[in-house]
């Protein structure tokens, strides 16, 4: 597979009175070519700054990028052409319709006119082009913004919250959306929240905290290389599971309750597990791996997962240190 | 190409620029009729009843003088008060300044067209500012940068497509207001002293006027461009009227500085369009046995005020443009 984006090292530093921040430190990507790949990141971490950085809107400090092979920013202009994006909010001209706003990028850009209508079509705003974007709702405004990077008929997608707005029915158009495009030999790129979203559309992710890359690969490798090593333990009907739990914790597990079952959270070794308890003759009906979602292994990557009592700050996301297993 | 038809599309379809040029449309023809209703034709009756007007003034004039000097030099009065008396002349009644209001072309018109220019060059402002501002606010310029990453080409573009569309509103403007006043002329007033010389002097005023107009449009897009936003535009010449014409103006005028006039922008406006302005200093006084004292004096000329109009066309723009290749677009 070819590389169609390749981000190395790059680097972005602020400067303000109040001091230095580093947007990007180091930060790496790659995105395989007809892939939907995720881009994650808890609010702060540079998601943005990568994507503008990458398109040309902010000039970083260091680090190299390609797209679809070429150097940028130094050529961009070569490349602009196959990339469609949207960046954060889509915003307007309220008082211009869909049609005009369209067909004013098509002419800047040197678009066929067909282009228009047929990506107003693609994203079910035909019926509206003529109206003023102004009355439009988000969803509407997000289509639209989807409309303006489809017009061009990218090699690269690039889209920034494109589910923002969405009513459920439009998230499900613009999956199915996205993984035809994916399927039609497009390369999509999607930064998003909804991590559900994320784990079904795409193929690949890159998970992004306090302007590194702490996770990429395909999802399915993501999930298995973070799946947690909590186990979960359900024992024989009618046998004491306090005294279990009790003597668990005696052999430094960290044990939660359930009703009817409680689960190991370290279990770097869940044979320790059955093998202490049958020492004392409890023997276990079950034990399973708990099953990780995209959620959970992004909240684990980037310090987010809300602590009780405590208000986390949005620059508060770090670089997750790896943690040991109980039993190993 | 394309760019340049898809801002000059842009800016035409957006309703600001159609809303004020539609305002400016109305606020010139109510000029325009305004002086056609103020002004007449001066013919034999106009200037038979201005003689005889200034006749019965004269005459108002002299029986009242006659009267008092009676009063002064009666038994009792004080004859030292007929002293100071003046006798009226005919001369102090001349007939035409009674007679009315006539549009002269050649006299009046100049002042015309310094009206159109300002007025255009106050629409072009706020146009200008506006179309590059809003495009910031909006999100519009970040999205053109991701169609056309080529930053001072996109912001060079538009500012052409500025330029061009208010030239040639400046031309037509021109032209329809030369010609209405052409009329208004003929039927409220003379077109008799115009010769080649002076419509020649009234076409290279009105192309200073397309240069006022010009430059105006380009501080107010520069502005906005430089602060992202069209009310730094504005705050910037709100700021400068109050700072330069009522703030600097009164310390000037208290600290007594000579030609303090020269630091005030509509001097220099007067100065580019008219050719020149002659500025007196008061304080002053050159004596000389023919002419008595004379107040020292200061020439502004156009090509001083044209230089001024350049350095700021230049400083801006350039500010402009160099921001735009330099600064972060977030």
């Amino acid at each position: 597979m070819t590389a169609v984006l390749e981000i190395a090292g790059l680097q972005k530093t602020y400067r303000s009175r109040k001091g230095v921040r580093r947007a990007l430190d180091g930060f790496d990507m790659v995105v395989e070519a007809g892939q939907v790949h995720g881009f994650l990141g808890p609010n702060g971490s540079g998601k943005t700054t990568t994507l503008r950085t990458l398109l040309g809107l902010i000039t970083p400090n260091g680090g190299r990028m390609a797209i679809l092979g070429r150097e940028v920013p130094a050529h961009l202009s070569e490349v602009a052409g196959q990339v469609g994006a949207i960046v954060e909010s889509p915003q307007f001209f309220g008082n211009f319709t869909a049609q005009d706003t369209l067909s004013l990028l098509a002419e800047a850009g040197d678009v066929r006119k067909e282009r228009v209508t047929a990506v107003l079509e693609l994203v079910g705003l035909r019926d509206r082009a003529k109206d003023r974007v102004k009355t439009y709702s988000l969803g509407m405004k997000q289509r639209l913004a989807v409309a303006s990077a489809l017009l061009k008929e990218p090699k690269l997608l690039i889209l920034d919250e494109p589910a923002n707005g969405l009513d459920p029915g439009g998230i499900r158009e613009m999956r199915s959306l996205m993984r035809n495009l994916a399927e039609s030999g497009m390369t999509v790129v999607l930064s998003s929240h909804i991590l559900g979203e994320i784990q079904l559309i795409c193929d690949s992710v890159t998970i992004i905290s306090a302007g590194r890359r702490v996770a990429a690969g395909s999802v399915a490798d993501v999930l298995a290389s973070h799946t947690s090593s909590g186990v979960k333990v359900r024992l024989e009907p009618g046998v004491d599971m306090r005294g279990a739990v009790e003597l668990l914790r005696a052999n430094g597990a960290q044990v939660t309750v359930e009703h009817d079952h409680f689960t190991v959270g370290n279990a770097g070794n869940p044979a320790q597990i059955t093998r202490i308890l049958a020492e004392r003759e409890i023997y276990v009906s079950e034990l399973t791996p708990t099953a990780a979602d995209l959620e959970s292994v992004f909240l684990q990557l980037t310090g987010t997962a809300p602590v009780e009592g405590r208000n986390r700050q949005v620059d508060q996301s770090a670089v997750a240190a790896p943690t040991g297993g109980w039993g190993q | 190409m394309s760019l340049y038809t898809a801002e000059t599309k842009r800016l035409t379809k957006r309703r600001f620029t159609r809303l004020f040029l539609l305002g400016t449309t109305l606020i010139l023809l109510a000029i325009a009729a305004g002086m056609f209703f103020t002004n007449e034709k001066v013919g034999p009756s106009q200037i038979a009843s201005a003689q005889a007007q200034a006749q019965q003034d004269f005459q108002r004039a002299t029986e009242q003088y006659q009267r008092d000097q009676a009063a002064c030099q009666a038994p009792g009065a004080n004859p030292a008060s007929c002293e100071g008396m003046y006798q009226p002349t005919q001369d102090d009644f001349q007939a035409q300044w009674y007679m009315p209001p006539t549009f002269d072309f050649r006299e009046n018109f100049p002042d015309m067209v310094t009206t159109l220019a300002a007025l255009l060059a106050l629409v072009a402002f706020i146009v200008g500012a506006s179309f590059v501002g809003a495009e910031w606010s909006s999100g519009g310029m970040m999205n053109l940068l991701l169609w056309r990453p080529q930053r001072l080409q996109v912001l060079g573009t538009k500012l052409l497509a500025l330029l061009v569309l208010f030239t040639v509103l400046t031309v037509v403007y021109s032209a329809i207001w030369t010609g209405i006043f052409v009329g208004i002329a003929e039927a409220r007033g003379t077109t008799d002293s115009m010769t080649s010389g002076a419509w020649q002097s009234i076409a290279l005023m009105e192309l200073r006027g397309l240069a006022l107009v010009l430059v105006a449009a380009a501080i107010g897009f520069g502005l906005a461009s430089l602060g992202r936003h069209t009310a730094m535009a504005l705050g910037v010449t709100i700021g400068a009227v109050i700072v330069f014409q009522f703030g600097l103006g009164t310390v000037l005028s208290l600290a007594k500085v000579k030609f303090a006039e020269a630091y005030l922008i509509p001097v220099w406006m007067i100065a580019w369009m008219d050719k020149e302005i002659k500025l007196e200093d008061y304080n002053s006084c050159n004596y000389s046995s023919a002419g008595g004292c004379q107040p020292d004096s200061l020439t502004l000329t156009w090509p001083m005020a044209g230089g001024l109009l350049a350095g700021i066309f230049v400083l801006i723009v350039g500010a402009s443009m160099w921001a735009m290749r330099s600064r972060d677009i977030t």
